[in-house]
């Protein structure tokens, strides 16, 4: 009894270690199955829905045509595509910016404080990101916290227009998603070989030219990679811009989500789904296309 | 070789935070020390690892600065000069090739830093490729080349911008045994044709007697001792020393008189060896006597006239192909390593007659055994 049992399993085993394939799908199947379900099904759905028509009632009408993508030519959905592009390219450089010289001083700090650098940065992230975006509209408003202690030591008379508009935004957004550009440059750095930059200044390069011609060259997938985890949900950004950015300060995220519960112009809201994804992929192609070329 | 000094190191120290960075807990990676090396000589620093040669050649490069003491390049005093401007270039142990820059970009990166004109660029790179026998390789990536091929190429990025001073910090220690006894002699070779000075750091002792002209031999942060090859593996002036480069033979043992340079030791209180010395010993004195294994000779009747000869049992017999190994038992407490190499190439009786348990006489010059007092 007990010696079929293992020669079974041993079998079973056997197969596994026989076909490659068959384990390659043994290991896969979980994780493919939740994406068709969840991702590449739903995903369908968008797509086809966007060459839809909505009906009177908001219901879906089955008669194919590209209306939908025909829309985005009008100047207001055009306007709204480029700030949206306009605010998510802000934020990943003052990500970068504000990130990368942090990345550079927490990576060359001795070993046993790195983690703990780590950590901190981490920690104000554990808190929910609709609190801390509440948070800084306390901060940015005419009555916040800045406005109110500029006045109050006199500097200014009127509140400066810190909130509702895209500054309120970019602050949101470069405050959301600057750990994505911190943590990637920060493990490129951690990794580099420091004996290069010895290389580098023993052959007449001064602490400035070898961090131009030796660090940051080599960092650079770091600040792609970081720049890519910014850029994206920046551009898909809604809650950000529906909190800080006020009623004229509407992103993509905002239009899509209008038209989903408000406007329940289904075919519409998929169109532009879709153009933000396809927007989104070119971008990153034309980036790591870019970056590639520099290494 | 010249007769200016081109590096001169004097009564350099250099200290470092120890590990639990307490006040106090320093470590002294070099101890007062001091070195004048000449134009054009091949200088090596031959030390255990942690011995503080690496630190001397990082001081002298400029990576690192002495905590009191002065490094004085051609007779200017270094001080705090960055790296970058000192006519010193280096060779890292892991060559520490750019890997993001094509072989030619490599090499040209010190002349592009200086502002050389293009052309000249060019030319001297094609030139300094040609010089390490790796032209054409000029567009690959350092990792499309193999460990000897990079070394060569660390090489030429430093010697391209003809440099004062040469410093190599175990440049060799990566490659494999023969690749890096082939690597010796172009080297040596090399430093012939440029007429630069080269300060070579290695824990090679072989290493250090092939190529250079004077060796500094370090240890604990301190210089032992300085001389050329000969003086060094012949002449040791210490037991450190003596032990460190190739094998030696210690025997122990009190001075019993002296003549000149010649001093009779009696080891274990009854071998009367003599051997010779560079200092006066008093009587009584403890010391050792060094004598190299290849030295001894083992002879079937004692030798008669300036040798040391004693009678002995082979305990061990060690074929190691050039040579055969022998330890041989003079007294209860003092046995020989000796060195024979082998000229004959079939086991023939006389070999046969020098087997384990075998009685034999040993002999050696006077000349051949140094008394180290420490």
């Amino acid at each position: 009894m007990i010696s079929e049992q293992v020669a079974r399993k041993t079998s079973l085993w056997e197969l596994l270690r026989r076909r490659p394939g068959l384990q390659a799908l043994v290991l896969l199947l979980p994780s493919l199955f939740w994406l068709i379900v969840f991702f590449a099904f739903p995903l369908l759905i968008v797509l086809v829905y966007s060459f839809l028509r909505r009906g009177p009632y908001g219901q879906i009408v089955w008669d194919f045509n590209l209306e939908n993508y025909g829309r985005f030519l009008d100047p207001l959905y055009l306007k709204i595509f480029l700030r949206s592009f306009k605010i998510a390219t802000l934020t990943t450089v003052f990500c970068f910016l504000f990130g990368y010289p942090m990345a550079y001083w927490m990576a060359t700090r001795p070993r046993r404080w790195r983690n703990a650098l780590l950590l901190l940065l981490m920690i104000p992230f554990w808190t929910n990101f609709l609190v801390r975006t509440y948070a800084w509209i306390l901060i940015l408003r005419d009555t916040g916290l800045i406005n109110n202690v500029l006045m109050s030591v006199g500097l200014i008379r009127q509140p400066l227009p810190l909130f509702g508009n895209d500054f309120a935004i970019i602050v949101g957004l470069v405050y959301g998603w600057f750990p994505d550009m911190v943590l990637p440059c920060y493990a490129a750095i951690e990794r580099l070989d420091f004996s290069l930059v010895e290389a580098a200044q023993d052959l007449y390069a001064n602490e400035l030219r070898a961090f131009a011609r030796i660090i940051f060259p080599l960092s650079l997938p770091g600040v792609i990679a970081g720049s890519i985890l910014v850029f994206i949900p920046s551009l898909g950004a809604y809650v950000t811009p529906d909190l800080l950015g006020g009623a004229k300060s509407v992103m993509i995220g905002n239009i899509i989500q209008n038209q989903f519960l408000t406007v329940r112009d289904y075919p519409f809201g998929s169109a532009i789904s879709f153009a933000l994804m396809t927007l989104m992929l070119i971008a990153a192609l034309v980036y790591f296309r870019v970056g590639g070329r520099t290494l | 070789m010249g007769e200016s000094i081109a590096v001169e190191v004097r009564s350099v120290t250099k200290r470092f935070p120890g590990p639990g960075s307490r006040p106090g807990s320093e470590v002294v990676a070099v101890d007062n020390v001091t070195l004048q090396i000449l134009d054009g000589e091949f200088f090596s620093l031959l030390g255990p690892s942690g011995c503080g040669k690496t630190t001397t050649l990082r001081m002298i490069a400029g990576f690192e600065h002495p905590t009191s003491g002065e490094i004085y390049i051609h007779g200017k005093p270094m001080g705090l000069t960055p790296p970058y401007q000192r006519n010193t270039n280096m060779v890292f142990q892991n060559y520490a090739l750019f890997p993001h820059m094509t072989v030619a970009r490599n090499v040209a990166f010190g002349l592009e830093m200086r502002k050389v004109p293009k052309e000249e660029i060019e030319r001297r790179v094609q030139e300094a490729l040609a010089m390490v026998r790796l032209d054409g390789f000029g567009s690959r990536r350092p990792n499309q080349l193999s460990g000897g091929q990079q070394q060569r190429i660390a090489l030429a990025r430093a010697l391209v911008n003809r440099p004062e001073v040469l410093l190599l910090d175990e440049p060799l220690g990566a490659l494999d045994l023969k690749l890096r006894k082939e690597m010796q002699l172009e080297l040596k070779t090399l430093q012939r044709e440029v007429g630069i000075t080269f300060i070579y750091v290695t824990h090679d002792q072989e290493e250090a007697l092939t190529m250079s002209d004077r060796i500094a031999v370090m240890h604990q942060g301190r210089i032992l001792q300085v001389g050329t090859p000969t003086e060094i593996y012949e002449r040791p002036s210490c037991r450190f020393v003596a032990d460190f480069i190739g094998e030696t033979n210690f025997l122990e043992g009190t001075v019993q008189e002296q003549e000149e340079s010649r001093v009779t030791v009696l080891v274990d209180g009854l071998l009367p060896v003599i051997a010779e010395t560079d200092h006066r010993l008093p009587r009584g004195a403890r010391v050792s006597v060094a004598v190299r294994p290849e030295k001894i000779r083992l002879v079937p009747e004692p030798v008669p006239g300036e040798h040391n000869t004693f009678e002995g049992r082979v305990e061990q017999v060690v074929y190691v192909g050039t040579a055969t190994l022998f330890r041989v038992r003079l007294s209860p407490n003092v046995s020989l390593a000796i060195r024979e190499q082998n000229i004959i190439s079939t086991p023939d009786s006389r070999a046969y007659s020098w087997g384990v348990g075998g009685q034999v006489h040993v002999a050696w010059l006077y000349d051949a055994g140094r008394v180290l007092t420490d």
